[in-house]
């Protein structure tokens, strides 16, 4: 497998953004509600990495280090309200449902992190793969759980009902937990269970090796 | 040689070492420039289009109800809530509202309401208020559609909410509203009494609550009160009584 | 005004019910001295940009907030989010220098998490939410209090848990993030109970 395609694979299982690198996950959790939603947000994302992590590589070397966050945070800003707007003026319901959470990619850690951590150091081609590989790694986590809550939560797949609820003379009692909260953070702690378990090289070191004491 | 000078200035800036004040400043000033350029274009230019879907969704409830009513567009006016008055535009501003009064949770009030109203050859047919308060653990968003005499209900719908799914959401269900037809929301002497009550409601101003969703029916009775009270449509309601005795 | 400042820390729990700022409150919960540090620092943040940020929306960006400028017409509610983060950065910039000068400790021990509170979901989602519920200032000063603590008070119990989990034999698989998340989970489940009190 070349370099590029590492580049463009990797993020979206061995080095996910969500279970192993640990960001992006507030988003992750709230807009799983429904497979909708969830496809949404992460056109969403992936539409303000890709431009962002390109545009941040297009001009990194001429940006001075002392305003290099806000310089960042600027671009990735301006995109993401150029997709408020865009998702507003297109598919506003969808945007009612989004809420605050299109507007809180700017403080998205992948966006930043990508940027930050990749963007600012590699050619611009990349940097493009760099981000369509996390975006669709995020896009990964997001698509499962939405998949999951909405099936068990309310039957339906994308507003097409599956399994036919009681209230609507079916089988399928549908768990009221799975519209809740908790209940994404409990899938997502199954499913990072479930991905060190295939790849115990994720998994992190034991506490005791401080000897009792707490990790510092 | 003019269209030289810029170029050569333009390579002679990205040259300069990175962290020197003057590019510092340059490359903010560009980034701010481009970024505000970008966002402001964008914004400009869907604005017809986010007003557009704002008006279609208010739109598209209310001619849901008209046509519960048998037809035909309900025009939109805008309502100073404390006079009763009709206004021009909505300035956006809201009051305060004192823990007392506030009935349905709001905190705040907007001063001017959009009311709808149906009318057939100058005389009003039908009424459509935006209602609103909050529920068991969220705002209830809906539409109060009264008749003629401005008493009987013709229909209050939820259209947004977020209240337990099976349980407070089914405000939402068919049969649930159409309980609400026929009832009437004060007595003869003008005093709201339109309550929702645990079980089968009995007579004109009760509604059966929800099973098992006590604090989603207590907003709705709430909300209810507040809005046709005379920090709600009270003062407006007046009016139009008024207007209808002449 | 109880009724929002308790709304705000436990029923409308930013971390828990929200799930904002997640990427540090589960790097960030291995040490309960750290979290704490972490939590102070939130609650600094947040009880100053929320009304910060509403007087800017209020003098600057709101529908006819220009009006005093005879500009009534413009609405800039567009560049909420992008004043904010501003307003954000610099706060956070300025409590660096304090404790760098001041709490040289702390200072240390949250490294780069310090920084990292200017792109907190938390913090910024404080102040989106503000706008979007329309808080009047001493509204915004107490929500962006109540949530700053209630944030601060999440982050700080799952310190804690895990400090004690740490110490415990878990399945490898589990370890770590994945349990923390479980923990969360449980939490958040917990905070909901807030949700049937009657405040006042």
């Amino acid at each position: 497998m070349n370099d590029r395609t590492r580049t463009l694979i990797d993020p979206i299982f061995v080095a996910n953004p969500v279970t192993l690198q640990v960001l992006g996950i507030c988003s992750a959790l709230a807009v799983t509600t429904s497979l909708a939603t969830s496809l949404v947000m992460s056109a969403a994302l992936i539409f303000v990495l890709t431009l962002a992590s390109s545009i941040i590589s297009l001009i990194r070397n001429h940006i001075p280090r002392s305003i290099r966050l806000i310089v960042q945070i600027t671009i990735i800003a301006s995109l993401v309200i150029v997709v408020d707007q865009v998702l507003q003026a297109y598919l506003f319901a969808m945007s009612k449902l989004l809420s605050v959470f299109v507007g809180l990619i700017v403080t998205n850690c992948i966006v930043l992190g990508r940027a930050e951590g990749f963007a600012m150091h590699n050619p611009p081609g990349a940097s493009l793969l760099d981000a369509i590989g996390n975006g669709l790694g995020y896009a990964l986590i997001l698509v499962v759980i939405g998949t999951v809550r909405e099936l068990l939560g309310a039957g339906t797949l994308m507003g097409v009902t599956v399994l036919p609820t009681t209230a609507q003379g079916g089988w399928f009692t549908p768990w009221g937990l799975m519209a809740l909260p908790p209940s994404a953070f409990f899938l997502l702690g199954l499913l990072v269970w479930a991905v060190r378990a295939i790849r115990p090289e994720q998994a992190e070191p034991l506490a005791e090796q401080f000897d009792g004491e707490a990790p510092r | 040689m003019a269209s030289a000078n810029p170029l050569s200035w333009w390579r002679g800036f990205l040259a300069l070492p990175n962290d020197a004040p003057a590019k510092t400043l340059g490359v903010a000033l560009l980034v701010a420039l481009v970024c505000s350029l970008v966002v402001s274009i964008t914004a400009v230019a869907l604005k017809p289009l986010k007003d557009a879907n704002r008006l279609a969704e208010s739109a598209a409830h209310i001619t849901g109800i008209a046509e519960i009513m048998g037809g035909g567009l309900p025009d939109t006016r805008f309502v100073d809530l404390a006079t009763g008055a009709y206004v021009d535009r909505d300035p956006g501003t809201r009051t305060d509202l004192p823990r007392e009064r506030d009935l349905a949770g709001l905190n705040r009030r907007e001063d001017v309401a959009t009311v709808f109203e149906l009318r057939d050859g100058g005389k009003l047919k039908l009424v459509v208020l935006p209602v609103r308060g909050t529920g068991y653990q969220s705002t209830l968003k809906g539409y109060l559609a009264l008749k003629a005499d401005l008493n009987t209900v013709a229909a209050l719908i939820f259209y947004e909410h977020e209240e337990t799914p099976g349980i407070g959401s089914r405000i939402e269900d068919s049969a649930w509203q159409g309980l609400w037809p026929g009832k009437q929301v004060a007595d003869a002497e003008g005093v709201i009494r339109i309550e929702l009550v645990k079980g089968a409601g009995a007579g004109v101003h009760q509604v059966d609550g929800i099973s098992g969703a006590t604090r989603t029916s207590t907003g709705i009775t709430k909300l209810m009160r507040f809005w046709l009270g005379p920090d709600g449509y009270g003062p407006y309601l007046e009016r139009l009584r008024t207007e209808a005795g002449r | 005004m109880t009724d929002l400042l308790l709304r705000a820390i436990f029923t409308d729990n930013l971390a828990l019910a929200y799930f904002l700022g997640m990427c540090t409150f589960l790097a960030i919960s291995r040490r309960l001295e750290t979290a704490f540090g972490l939590g102070l620092a939130m609650i600094v943040v947040e009880t100053v940009t929320v009304p910060v940020n509403n007087l800017l929306f209020a003098g600057m960006l709101g529908p006819g907030a220009l009006a005093w400028l005879g500009l009534g017409e413009v609405d800039l509610s567009f560049l909420v989010l992008i004043a904010s983060i501003g307003v954000i950065a610099a706060t956070v910039q300025i409590l660096e220098m304090v404790l760098d000068r001041y709490f040289p400790r702390l200072y240390r021990s949250l490294g780069i998490y310090l920084p990292l509170i200017t792109v907190n979901c938390a913090i910024l989602g404080a102040s989106l939410f503000m706008v979007e519920r329309h808080y009047a200032f001493y509204e915004s000063a107490i929500y962006g209090f109540g949530s700053g603590v209630g944030w601060a008070l999440a982050i700080c119990a799952l310190a804690a848990l895990r400090e004690r989990v740490d110490e415990s034999r878990v399945p490898k698989a589990l370890r770590g993030l994945g349990l923390a998340f479980i923990l969360t989970g449980f939490m958040s489940m917990g905070f909901a109970v807030f949700g049937g009190l009657k405040f006042g």
